[in-house]
């Protein structure tokens, strides 16, 4: 995947708050993925609008950390969620 | 004894709205003894479920039958189910899913649709289904899916009938835009397990199967995801069934008995609480049927010792009652069972009656399509 796609939740994909289990969680077709604080903190920026490189450029601001890493942090995570079909990308 | 606190709280709810089905297939899931329409539950006990499923920790409802369109209430309860909180799944069979249904649901708010198929071509989905023009109107009901968005899965159910035209199945999961195809090989429990001499696949089949599976999710990968449950009597291992028992999932009949899995009712030690006299969670924490098979303390020593003993949990209980005749046996697919020869000769028996030819159709007679006790 090229850091320029612009990936977004598909319909019947969805965050959600777990207020009993107090952890966030994607809902997904046959799947209830639980997700650690980055994991939710990529896929909170995920709106259909913002590219990889995008979102990876903002996060790396809000945590003060280097984007490049972040970028291929957030490019190995998507990928696996895009596998999985429950990323998508607005090109496809 | 172990404590409430050390019970986590289920993920997944399994309400089967009905046993009523316009469908009749002989490996259908639903128990032998199918529940009469009279003793459903109402839409207002329905929904007291599915709130107090939410306030457990259920995330997902996976709304079936039976067919669940036979259900008047079916919207009522989408719509429900979607208020409370819950990711609604709904499984039907699409047969008798009307065009103004199937947009009602849309605007219901149901997240996920999974579509049975009984087969690729109307002669065998039909023949298998027990109703002639299923498979027609069931592709009728496919596209208008698509047209709305909402995601579907292709469900296969997969026997030595039909695991031949796997490659056309992945094609047609395709065709349909479905995002997910489970390919589940025939379990053999419920009208299954009477009809497994006329459905269990061959060894060539199976090894066909997985090498058509591995090739499709190579060439498809990031547009179709391929399940794949084979047929387990040919596995080494069990799988894991509701990964764990009431560890994951309960499972809600048509007139409100909680069973850890859909199959619990065959174990004849178990009885079973309703949600009509028991709240679901006491069920859940503190009900002896959801006690009996959970943890480790029950297994056999050769499971107790395992290092797959966290993996599939010993397996299978319903298919240790089956096979076995004790729910608490190491479930006799397992090559460590001392029971496997028992599996073993039943392929081996049942492997002669393949030798007719997987292609060729048995009559009707062969199959004893599920059925209620009287017309309801
Ligand atoms: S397996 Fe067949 S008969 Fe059973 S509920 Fe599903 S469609 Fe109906
Ligand atoms: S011995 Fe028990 S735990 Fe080990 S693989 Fe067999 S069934 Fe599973």
């Amino acid at each position: 995947m090229t850091r320029t796609r612009i990936p977004v939740l598909p319909r019947g994909v969805r965050l959600h708050f777990d207020k009993v289990r107090g952890k966030n969680v994607l809902l997904a077709p046959e799947r209830a993925l639980f997700l650690d604080d980055i994991g939710h903190a990529i896929l909170s920026e995920v709106d259909g609008q913002r590219s990889v490189a995008q979102i990876a450029r903002h996060l790396a601001a809000v945590y003060n950390a280097p984007e490049d890493a972040i970028a291929g942090d957030i490019t190995e995570f998507i990928d696996d969620l895009a596998d999985k079909r429950v990323i998508g990308f607005t090109d496809a | 004894m172990r404590d409430a606190v050390q019970i986590p709280p289920p993920i997944a709810l399994l309400a089967e709205l009905t046993h009523r089905c316009p469908l009749a297939c002989p490996y259908c899931s639903n128990p032998v003894d199918l529940t009469a329409r009279q003793t459903e539950l109402d839409t207002a006990t329905w929904l007291d479920v599915f709130r107090q499923a939410v306030e457990m920790g259920v995330l997902q409802v996976h709304i079936s039958g039976g067919e669940p369109a036979s259900r008047r209430d079916l919207v009522d309860l989408v719509k429900g189910a979607r208020e409370a909180g819950l990711y609604v799944n709904l499984i039907t069979s699409g047969v008798g899913l009307t065009d103004a249904r199937l947009a009602a649901l849309d605007a219901a708010g149901v997240d996920h649709i999974q579509l049975s198929v009984q087969g690729v071509t109307a002669q065998m989905a039909d023949w298998i289904g027990g109703y002639k023009g299923g498979f027609k109107r069931k592709m009728a009901v496919a596209d208008k899916i698509a047209e709305t968005g909402i995601p579907l899965t292709l469900n296969a159910v997969m026997h030595r009938h039909n695991l031949g035209d796997l490659p056309a199945t992945i094609d047609l999961a395709k065709r349909l835009g479905a995002r997910r195809l489970e390919v589940a090989c025939v379990q053999f429990q419920g009208w299954a397990l009477k009809n497994r001499g006329a459905l269990q696949p061959t060894r060539e089949q199976v090894d066909m199967a997985k090498k058509v599976v591995a090739q499709a999710r190579a060439d498809n990968r990031g547009t179709l995801v391929i399940d794949f449950v084979p047929p387990d009597y040919y596995s080494d291992f069990p799988k894991a069934c509701m990964g764990g028992w009431g560890s994951t999932g309960l499972n809600v009949t048509p007139d409100g008995r909680v069973l850890p899995c859909h199959a619990a009712e065959t174990i004849p030690s178990l009885s079973f609480q309703s949600v009509t006299e028991v709240p679901l969670a006491d069920i859940w924490y503190k009900g002896a049927a959801f006690a009996a098979y959970r943890g480790t303390d029950w297994m056999a020593e050769e499971c107790q010792t395992c290092d797959r003993r966290d993996v599939d949990f010993g397996g299978c209980r319903c298919q240790a009652m089956a096979v076995v005749g004790d729910a608490a046996a190491t479930d006799p697919v397992c090559r460590k069972s001392p029971h496997r020869h028992l599996v073993d000769a039943t392929l081996k028996a049942e492997a002669q009656g393949a030798e007719r030819g997987t292609e060729q159709r048995p009559g009707d007679k062969d199959f004893t399509y599920r059925s209620f006790p009287e017309q309801v």
